[in-house]
């Protein structure tokens, strides 16, 4: 029954494009776009934000791995399909370099979070500053490749790349879950509770946190060079430094980190309220959408602490006793 | 490089670091005594800056006056937001904590653009300039300096001389035996928040005869303040002051040998070694 009707909402999700939608089909098309790339960013950010490593700095990953291929499809015109392991590689090594000495010297909690935010501040600011080549805070432009090219990923049809990001988002949806059953979540969900106590039984913690930090950093770096080359257009306040990384935190926190589609579920809330709110003031009221959206946010964060999808779930499931929210609903 | 040019660059810096530790000061105590990191802290800054703005512009105070309701007024913003936000989720998990005064930090930040536009607006003061040995000092800066330092040694004596300060120091140090020793940690929250929220209108109103006010004017300065609050030790006051001294010194020197992007790079790459060297503060004592 589950596995049909996963099949079935599946199916609806591809054949969304060609539906008929009415005349905002092409907005109605982008807003659903961005949904599915910031969901995959969410996605892989939950990685590790359930087990308590609560990164600020995923804007560093995201940024890194957007101006990576950008860089390179502008001044060699290398395809983006060559550039975009590169840009994860980057992103990772860049994880590494933070993420081993974090663990290594016990860097948790607030501090972890403190460090990860130096992070993302630290790329944005060089991206900022090496603004001969990047163009600094003006931002950069993808060159263009024509309206379909398949070697540049570049579509003038957004039917194309609704269908990327689609298998983007479910790779990213069958990674978690890989996580969820495997060896390594148990592990980490020792660590999470208690980093002595799991290290006293033989758990070794640091490589368990590296691996999970890797995965994530190089997840997030293939969504930031999606987001590229949908966009076409970059900018260091947009995909990197402490905006973006709150909101991808805000977003999953808000569909609730412990399920799988709680990423998504909390990216799509925040997006469609976000355009809402957008569309609903225009440019009549400067800011006032914003301060409604960072009041929701609050008010959210206050009265539904779990996530709504997290704390709607535990609900409809709170017959079968579940002692934490990250064992709620997985192997049913 | 002129020498001239680097011990100017110097000089502000100390003077810089004032201002910074003040901010440090106030968050660190909040930090410490509630264990909540206020994302949107230098946001009020930026409040108490706009106060300040509007009555001297708009309603002609003095200055000075401005600053004072700038302070008051900030502190009872600082009381606010303790009791509206942070003690519905004071026992969430960190990330809920985080995020709650992060969606504060866009609220005040869009608020603020909602009512203010994105305008910089400076007092323009003609603050004497002087001139010592060939460098150029601005008066408004030693004057924030030397406010900054008195402001300190009153929060220090406010901490060590007074019973309501040293129960604020006994609950930074262990939350829950003073609970049960029968301090009402409700009230020293309250005093905290509201010390906090004044340090921050203060340093607003010092920041304000110096820089213009912009609604974003904490996206420059919040992660530094973090930073260096953490960088100086938990309930280290002393600590607090050598790190901001440290990271304006970084930032001001480095940033007329480089750029002031480069300078925050080098600022913020020594906050991440520095955590993973001495997590516990540069000055603070391993356990």
């Amino acid at each position: 029954m589950r596995r049909l009707l996963a099949v079935l909402g599946l199916a609806l999700l591809v054949l969304v494009p060609w539906l008929p939608l009415g005349p905002a089909r092409l907005y109605i098309l982008h807003v659903l776009i961005l949904i599915l790339i910031w969901a995959f960013v969410g996605t892989a950010w939950s990685l590790m934000g359930r087990f308590g490593l609560v990164s600020l700095g995923h804007g560093a990953f995201l940024g890194l791995g957007a101006y990576t291929t950008t860089l390179l499809w502008n001044f060699w015109g290398i395809s983006p399909w060559i550039t975009t392991p590169l840009a994860a590689a980057v992103a990772v090594l860049l994880a590494l370099i933070l993420g081993y000495p974090c663990f290594r010297f016990r860097v948790v909690g607030h501090y972890f979070a403190l460090v990860t935010l130096a992070l993302g501040e630290v790329i944005r600011l060089l991206i900022i500053a090496e603004r001969d080549w990047t163009g600094g805070s003006l931002g950069l432009t993808l060159k263009d490749a024509g309206a379909f090219n398949l070697a540049a990923i570049q579509f003038a049809d957004k039917r194309m790349f609704y269908l990327i990001a689609l298998v983007v988002w479910l790779a990213g949806l069958w990674v978690w879950r890989r996580v969820d059953r495997s060896i390594t979540r148990s592990a980490l969900e020792a660590i999470g509770e208690d980093e002595t106590a799991a290290a006293s039984v033989g758990i070794p913690v640091t490589r368990f946190k590296l691996k999970i930090t890797l995965l994530s950093a190089g997840l997030t770096a293939v969504g930031g060079v999606l987001y590229a080359q949908y966009m076409t257009y970059l900018n260091p306040g947009t995909l990197a430094g402490i905006g973006v990384s709150l909101q991808i935190v805000f977003a999953v926190v808000l569909g609730g980190m412990y399920t799988l589609l709680g990423p998504t579920v909390g990216t799509a809330l925040t997006i469609a309220l976000a355009e809402y709110l957008r569309v609903a003031f225009g440019v009549k009221l400067l800011g006032m959408a914003e301060t409604i959206y960072g009041l929701a946010l609050i008010l959210i964060i206050i009265f539904l602490p779990a996530g709504l999808y997290g704390g709607l779930k535990e609900l409809v499931l709170r017959r079968a006793p579940a002692p934490r929210a990250g064992t709620v609903g997985v192997r049913s | 490089m002129d020498p001239i040019l680097i011990a100017e660059a110097a000089i502000n810096g100390i003077l810089l670091g004032g201002v910074l530790a003040l901010l440090a000061l106030g968050l660190n105590l909040i930090f410490g005594v509630v264990d909540i990191v206020w994302i949107a802290y230098v946001e009020l800054v930026m409040l108490g800056m706009y106060a300040v703005y509007w009555l001297v512009t708009a309603w002609a105070w003095p200055v000075w006056l401005a600053g004072v309701a700038a302070v008051a007024l900030v502190a009872v913003i600082g009381i606010l937001v303790h009791l509206l936000i942070i003690s519905p989720i004071l026992s969430s998990p960190p990330v809920n904590q985080l995020l709650a005064t992060g969606g504060l930090l866009f609220f005040i930040q869009s608020f603020a653009t909602f009512l203010w536009a994105t305008d910089h607006r400076s007092l323009r003061l003609t603050l004497p300039i002087l001139e010592v040995f060939g460098m150029f000092l601005s008066f408004a800066r030693l004057l924030a300096f030397a406010v900054s330092l008195l402001a300190m040694l009153g929060l220090y004596l406010f901490l060590t001389r007074t019973y309501m300060g040293t129960a604020i120091r006994a609950v930074s140090q262990d939350r829950e035996a003073m609970a049960l020793m029968g301090v009402d940690t409700r009230t020293v929250y309250l005093v905290t928040s509201g010390i906090g929220g004044a340090m921050a209108g203060l340093a607003g109103a010092l920041l304000i005869i110096q820089y213009s006010v912009h609604p974003y004017f904490g996206t420059a300065f919040g992660p530094l303040t973090f930073m260096i609050c953490v960088l100086g030790g938990l309930g280290n006051m002393i600590g607090a002051v050598v790190a901001s001294l440290l990271m304006s010194e970084v930032i001001s020197i480095g940033g007329i040998i480089t750029s002031t992007e480069m300078a925050y790079v080098v600022a913020f790459v020594i906050f991440i070694v520095a955590m993973f060297v001495r997590p516990e503060g540069i000055l603070g004592r391993r356990e």
